[in-house]
């Protein structure tokens, strides 16, 4: 038992390391503000040409949706980092990143949003364009804020899913938090960082996710 | 004196795909007139409405507001246009995250490009003008349907519209909201209002009516006053229409 708190919960050791994690941590955020944005803005996009009236505009964005949800995001980041500098497209960690969750992102965003504008009943656009309001104003004042109040807990739920993934950076060796926690195990040969940064981690996302919970209890009350 | 026609519909054809749901219609309303539309559902007359403010494409014909010949608008200029001809739905569609009062401001500010406290000023004149002042702050869902469809027409009238479209505005609603709603009509054809309604309530355009249209199959099968179509009806069609709807099938 003595043997087990040593090795992943040595207080010394993660106090020793905190100020590594912590940078780490900062990263991680940095990284998530930039790839929670774009990708939000990306599947809006996506959504939006998904549903339009165009046959050539609507199938391209079905097409990209379809095949970055299939495609492993793992897989996609390897291929952005190492696989495009072949093609004389070097690109740092950081920014391989970014490309490759927005890809993978905007992909599943937009079909959390195609739901959401699907959800909303087509005489509120109607009403909207009767009354003299441009497309994009009756998308912006009228049918996404429906349309996002209706889809709130799986739009929550998964940019819950892209602050996890984005451990997947630290295979490219971006310093993120994972990163910087296996560090600290190699140095310090104890498996503590590694738990700490979990606990980071969970610190970062439980109240997300009890919120969710919440609030779809709260809709199947209603 | 006969006045000019607000809103005019001429040769007006349209088809989905091989189904033909309009032909050749023709149709003047005149300035402060209160034109009636009836007809067994199918007949073609909300999408005859739809073509007025374009919410439909008609395949053919034209159709002319104060002289101006929408059809003709390029797409991207349909915007303007289409803040002259009011229209309420049957659904009465207000935003439901929005307050009464946003609802009736929202197309003026971003339409209209009015100054908000000019259109906040309007938007309460017209809650006023509907008898529903005191629901200015209620969301439309604490709201009763006729309530609704009041706020409904507010928000079509603080655009100031040259004519108003009425597309089935009682047919939602409970028995004893309707006369509500048709008061508020009643009272906008008194202020000089021009208005094209399709409707089910034959008392009230027995009533309120100047002229009533009765279309079947996509074509205008006999037009007059309330007096020739309820009193004299000339067609087959017409007369069974009217006597099936006074047995309630309608």
């Amino acid at each position: 038992m003595q043997d087990f708190i040593e090795l992943f919960f040595n207080l010394d050791i993660m106090a020793q390391t905190l100020p590594l994690l912590l940078k780490g941590f900062w990263v991680t955020l940095q990284l998530c503000a930039v790839v929670i944005g774009l990708g939000l803005a990306g599947g809006l996009a996506l959504a939006v040409a998904a549903l339009s009236p165009s046959r050539w505009l609507r199938w391209s964005a079905i097409g990209f949706i379809d095949f970055f949800r299939a495609l492993p995001p793992l897989v996609l980041l390897v291929f952005v980092f190492s696989g495009l500098p072949f093609a004389g497209l070097e690109l740092s960690p950081f920014m391989a990143v970014v490309v490759a969750f927005l890809l993978n992102n905007s992909a599943y965003y937009a079909e959390v949003f195609r739901a959401g504008l699907r959800s909303v009943p087509g005489g509120q656009a109607e009403a909207a364009r009767a009354t003299g309001l441009s497309p994009t104003q009756t998308l912006a004042s009228v049918v996404l804020p429906q349309a996002v109040r209706n889809v709130l807990p799986d739009l929550l739920s998964n940019t819950v899913e892209v602050v996890k993934l984005t451990s997947l950076a630290s295979v490219v060796s971006l310093s993120e938090l994972l990163y910087a926690a296996n560090m600290a195990r190699s140095v310090t040969y104890n498996s503590s960082p590694l738990v700490l940064a979990a606990l980071i981690y969970l610190a970062l996302l439980w109240p997300l996710v009890r919120l969710i919970s919440r609030y779809q209890r709260g809709l199947a009350a209603h | 004196m006969v006045k000019p026609p607000v809103l005019e519909i001429a040769g007006l054809e349209k088809r989905f795909g091989d189904t033909v749901v309009l032909k050749n219609i023709n149709l003047k309303v005149r300035e402060g007139e209160l034109v009636f539309v009836i007809g067994p559902s199918g007949s073609g007359k909300s999408t005859m409405l739809r073509c007025c403010n374009r919410l439909e494409e008609p395949t053919s014909g034209a159709i002319l507001v104060e002289d101006a010949k929408i059809t003709d608008i390029a797409r991207r200029d349909l915007d303007k246009m289409r803040m002259k001809v009011g229209m309420v739905f049957q659904g009465f569609h207000l935003y439901p995250h929005m307050s009464v009062l946003r609802n009736v401001m929202l197309a003026q500010i971003k339409a209209l490009k009015r100054p908000k406290d000019e259109a906040e000023t309007r938007a309460r004149d017209m809650l006023e003008r509907v008898g529903l002042s005191e629901k200015a702050d209620a969301m439309p869902s604490d709201l009763s349907g006729g309530q609704q469809q009041r706020v409904a027409i507010a928000r079509a009238l603080a655009l100031d519209p040259k004519v108003m479209l009425f597309d089935e505005p009682t047919s939602a609603l409970d028995p004893e909201l309707v006369g509500s709603v048709l008061k508020v009509m009643k009272d906008l054809r008194r202020e000089g209002m021009t208005m094209l309604v399709v409707s089910h309530e034959m008392a009230f355009a027995r009533e309120a009516a100047d002229r009533v249209i009765f279309m079947d199959g996509g074509l205008v099968v006999e037009h007059g006053s309330p007096e020739q179509i309820f009193g004299d009806p000339q067609t087959d069609r017409l007369k069974a229409f009217l006597s099936r709807v006074s047995q309630g099938a309608e």
